[in-house]
């Protein structure tokens, strides 16, 4: 019997996504379906003042205006707002609660019509009046007015000290944008109504979030609303929160008795969550071998007025490279914005950019090869508390890297390497990421004419959860994978955390495989129980579900067909639902880790900048499905160039207002852009971090790449760009 | 977006008789443009004028040579047709190296030329805009403005003109042949598009009720000695930070015509009979680029962001020039510059 576990297996879900029979969040309707338009705040700061809906009223089609003035009741209390990801820290923002005015864009009124065209219009005729406040959302003037937070690492030694006398030295800035996550799909929630009962499709990464939230905002039974989003176009951590649309569907449907349909526009998007700007000053000193005698990294990141929405940039500089001495410190900047939130890779992206754009410049002083340094500092322990990893494969990713890449062929002088007008540049950089599993809860039914349906409320937002979901369940049932069947994104299933962390691939199959075993115990009763059976006195552990049938482990002998079992037994269905505990490995850290290589070529007078190769190895342990794997890795590092050379949200700050909130003036990469992406999994078994030995890919993808970018920038140019995105006209500016 | 009346016109005198019956109305063709401003509230129109249909899709040689092209004809049919790509290649690359395949399949000529000019500040009403809403101020100005302009601007207002096509059209010296309630007239390529001055909110020197039916090009075609470099902040379906259409003619090495458009910095596709004059009769070289360079940008003005348009417009004008001496145009579908 062929294993699934592994190999390049396609989606699922593939036809029915690119046939349009996948239907997405905006897609549900029903015969009473209301449209809603919001009216938003121009202002960043402030008191609305005055609403007048006179005119929007008045036109044929409006069923009503909603604002603050007019709503049904919601919670007045902080704890009912605050959804499983939300920051611990802070008052979460209610829309449409009251007059009060956090940020340009914010919902004030949600206009509810007959159709989208009509709720729209009617919305450009709602007039607003605010009574302004001064607002700030430029972090760079806020640098120094942070708030110390205890998240990073402890100091090991005297870093300071350690810095000054060491042989060489480096020391910078860097800075990363406001960057926006830009899924495909728009946000949107349909919420139908039945009698008081609302059924809310909705695009997110954790219906059980969305459900929990819904039932605290508007203090309903849990059985009142159901959240549903079998299919998601895209949202790398801008759903992992209810952003403010879920809400005020639901908010809208309660007022008026009726189902209605809520879908932002991008513009609308970019108030619901982003990748906080933030300057890091990272300090490294080594001796003249090229190893670390100091490693200090401060970071300044910005969040809303109203909630530390903050991750640990530092983490990663106090756990990668072996140091005699470190020091960390981040700091948290208020600005009038809405709270950002996780966007792929959170911390890791821009935290491992930065200290791996400095080991770059580190090398360069030490006159060291850029990976040389690397292994010279390479820790098989997690230095920031001393233990092993669980497995690290790090060496093989940067050795098969390399002779992928062609490293050894590299000229170490900048502006070295060139063709026609191009000038060559090779940079590389360490990715790292966390493996994590979180407890889950699988239902599984097995049918006897050989299928099984497989039930989870988690989430496939584009990752290809569906179908390594079901080659789980097909090689732990013994089932070709034709004869499982997927159910997820319902808040009425059983358990799940949200989508996200990288850890679902984990989570959710190590939760198969416990269900599966339960399934496999029943049948192994029922099996016994059979005149003559060759299973009598054979525990779980010795026997073995393959090719529709239950046999012994050893030796695949004497099976017996699953049919025949159910069917003397008298039963066609047996379902179980299991949840799945993961046990605490204190004595490991868990990472999945990468080593990107870049090349990129620069027009000599003009700076345009082509990435025409990037080879991306990666260590994570047990891939599930090396065809989706690469999809994903892939992905990540197209959204690496992206950071690297292309996104930015621009604010004027003299409005506080996001200025380029479009997919025409926000640039991310486009098929032009990209050539050659070479992806690579190392061999890594882990025998510690969960029972499959799986660690999770959606974040690994992009961590590292923006630095070797940009190092290959620097090796290409002689110029660096510490401020991302590295745009042509800063390769030519006046320091 | 608002609420709209919406009706066919029959032929191009019925489009021009419904648009001075209603003065907010607007024809629609395309739509590429119109359509997003409506979205964004930046256009109000309380009727759409359909001409989609007009029989307005010819490409002709008419006689004594050059080229008639109508004004629905698409951006794309235009850019593939075998007489552009042959004889005009310049037109045709400046088309391809604008917005993308499914824009330029539903864009059409006319609507190409009367885009409206690109600002941050201009699509978002929550902003001041003089361009929009005349006297509220100009927001780029100290705003936003690296993607402004740096030649013939004024103090109420510094957008840049967006379009490719038109970059071309004005190197090629063509003509756009409008129609309105006084009848046919032809205006220059050079002269459509205007500055912005103190009435920013006027883009264009087109009638209010008149209708563009087609652009004819000169005969001489530069299909030797041209390139249309767009330079951008990602290889495709960006705008352009600079772009340059030039088209020499060159005997024995000396440059015996020249022409030189730059598009992404102003309020029109900027043409320079001086920057020409100082190319013609030079030996076709750096030195002479250069110079020519120096004079196109000799009165042009940064607003912060967009300083670096002034040097990055400069070296990208010798290398056109470059690219069109030697006969190595830019291609559209390699990025790499050549």
């Amino acid at each position: 019997m062929t294993s699934y576990i592994g190999t390049a297996t396609s989606r699922i879900d593939g036809r029915d996504k690119v046939t349009g029979t996948a239907r997405y969040a905006a897609e549900f309707g029903a015969p009473d379906l209301a449209y809603a338009s919001l009216v938003t705040s121009p202002i960043a700061r402030g008191r609305l003042k005055r609403l007048d809906v006179t005119a929007a009223l008045k036109v044929q089609g409006v069923i009503t205006v909603l604002s603050h003035q007019n709503r049904p009741s919601m919670a007045d209390n902080d704890k009912a707002y605050k959804d499983q990801v939300a920051p611990r820290n802070g008052s979460p923002f209610r829309p449409l609660y009251d007059d009060g005015i956090k940020f340009s864009g914010q919902p004030v009124a949600v206009v509810l019509a007959e159709d989208l065209e009509t709720a729209s219009y009617a919305a450009s005729l709602v007039h607003v009046a605010y009574d302004e406040e001064p607002h700030v959302t430029d972090i760079t003037r806020q640098r120094y007015n942070g708030m110390a937070l205890k998240a990073p690492a402890k100091p090991r030694g005297d870093a300071t000290k350690a810095f000054s006398e060491s042989d060489a030295r480096h020391e910078a800035d860097y800075f990363v944008p406001i960057e926006h996550h830009n899924p495909m799909e728009l946000y949107a929630s349909t919420a139908i109504w039945n009698d008081g009962r609302i059924t809310v499709y909705d695009k997110t990464q954790g219906v059980q979030n969305v459900h929990g939230y819904l039932c605290g905002v508007f203090e309903c039974d849990p059985g009142d609303i159901r959240v549903m989003s079998p299919y998601v176009g895209g949202a790398f951590g801008s759903g992992l929160r209810p952003p403010f649309q879920v809400a005020l569907a639901v908010l809208a449907a309660r007022a008026i008795s009726r189902s209605v349909r809520l879908v932002l526009t991008r513009q609308q998007m970019y108030a619901i969550g982003y990748r906080p700007a933030m300057i890091q000053r990272i300090q490294l000193g080594a001796k003249a071998d090229g190893s670390l005698n100091a490693i200090s990294h401060d970071a300044v990141t910005s969040t809303s007025e109203y909630e530390d929405f903050h991750r640990n940039e530092t983490t990663w500089s106090s756990l990668l490279y072996r140091s005699e001495t470190a020091k960390y410190d981040h700091k948290l900047v208020r600005l009038d914005l809405p709270t950002g939130c996780d966007m792929r890779a959170p911390s890791a992206a821009t935290g491992v950019y930065a200290l791996e754009a400095a080991m770059d410049e580190l090398a360069e002083a030490l006159k060291m090869d850029p990976i040389e340094l690397r292994l010279k500092c390479y820790s098989d322990r997690d230095q920031s508390n001393g233990l092993p990893f669980s497995s690290k494969n790090l060496r093989e990713c940067y050795r098969q890297g390399a002779e992928t890449f062609g490293w050894s062929r590299r000229n170490p002088a900048p502006r070295s390497m060139r063709e026609g007008h191009e000038f060559i540049g090779w940079g590389m950089a360490t990715g790292v990421w966390e493996a994590l599993q979180m407890p889950i809860a699988v239902r599984i039914a097995l049918t006897s004419n050989g299928h099984a349906e497989v039930s989870c409320a988690t989430a496939d937002i584009g990752t290809g959860t569906y179908t390594i979901m079901a080659q789980v369940a097909a090689d732990m049932l013994g089932l070709p994978l034709e004869a499982i069947s997927i159910k997820l994104g319902d808040s009425t299933l059983p358990q799940a955390p949200v989508e996200g962390g990288s850890w679902m691939a984990a989570s959710v199959s190590n939760g198969i495989v416990t269900t599966s075993q339960a399934i496999r115990d029943d049948l192994l009763k029922l099996a016994q129980r059979l005149p003559g059976s060759p299973l009598k006195g054979r525990s779980g552990d010795e026997v073995v579900l393959a090719n529709g049938a239950i046999a012994l482990k050893t030796d695949g002998r004497d099976a017996t067909a699953i049919a025949d079992v159910m069917r003397s037994a008298g039963i066609d269905r047996i379902e179980r639902e299991e949840r799945t505990t993961f046990a605490k490995d204190d004595a490991h850290a868990h990472n999945t880790h990468s080593a990107i290589f870049a090349e990129v070529r620069v027009d000599e007078d003009i700076g345009v900048i082509r990435v025409t190769r990037v080879v991306s190895a990666v260590a994570a342990g047990r891939i599930l499905n090396l065809k989706t794997a690469r999809s994903q890795i892939m992905g990540g590092v197209v959204w690496g160039m992206g950071m690297a050379l292309h996104e930015e949200t621009l604010i004027d700050h003299r409005f506080g207002r996001m200025m380029n909130a479009n997919i025409a003036e926000y640039h991310v990469p486009v098929n032009a852009d990209v050539h050659d992406v070479d992806v690579i999994f190392v061999d890594e078994q882990d025998e510690f971090v969960n029972p499959m030995g799986i660690k999770g890919l959606g974040e690994i993808g992009i961590v590292g790449v923006p630095a070797a970018i940009a190092n290959a920038v620097y090796h290409a140019t002689g110029v660096r760009v510490r401020d991302l995105p590295i745009t042509l006209d800063k390769l030519t500016r006046k320091a | 977006m608002n609420s709209f009346q919406y009706s066919r016109a029959q032929d191009v005198a019925d489009a021009v008789r419904q648009s001075a019956a209603d003065g907010s109305a607007k024809f629609i063709a395309g739509g590429t443009n119109l359509v997003d401003l409506m979205k964004y509230e930046v256009e109000r129109p309380a009727r759409l004028i359909d001409i989609s249909h007009l029989p307005l899709r010819a490409i002709e040689e008419p006689p004594g040579g050059g080229l008639r092209v109508g004004a629905l004809v698409p951006n794309s049919d235009l850019a593939w047709h075998p007489q552009v790509k042959e004889r005009y290649p310049l037109l045709s690359s400046a088309i391809l190296a604008g917005a993308s395949t499914q824009l330029r399949n539903m864009a059409s000529t006319g609507g190409n030329l009367l885009q409206r000019t690109r600002c941050l500040y201009f699509y978002d009403v929550a902003t001041p805009c003089n361009k929009r809403k005349p006297g509220s101020g100009c927001a780029a100005v100290g705003g936003i403005n690296r993607i402004n302009a740096i030649l013939g601007t004024s103090d109420v207002c510094i957008a840049t003109h967006p379009s490719d096509m038109c970059v071309a059209l004005a190197a090629l010296d063509a003509t756009v042949h409008v129609v309105g309630p006084e009848g046919e007239r032809a205006i220059a390529m050079t002269d459509f598009h205007r500055l912005p001055g103190d009435t920013p909110e006027r883009d264009t020197n087109l009638g209010a009720n008149e209708i563009v039916t087609a652009i004819a090009l000169p005969a001489r075609s530069f299909r030797t000695h041209y390139t249309y470099l767009k330079i951008r902040d990602r290889l495709s379906y960006a705008f352009a930070l600079v772009a340059v259409a030039a088209a020499l003619e060159i005997e024995g090495g000396i440059i015996r015509e020249a022409r030189l458009a730059l598009g992404g910095v102003a309020h029109k596709p900027w043409r320079d009979p001086e920057a020409e004059a100082v190319l013609v009769g030079q030996s076709a070289e750096r030195n002479t680029f250069a110079k020519a360079a120096s004079v196109v940008l000799r009165d042009a003005k940064g607003f912060g962001h967009n300083d670096f348009k002034i040097d990055l417009a400069r070296r990208t004008i010798i290398r056109a020039l470059d690219q069109a001496a030697q006969g190595t145009p830019q291609s559209q579908s390699d990025k790499r510059i050549a």
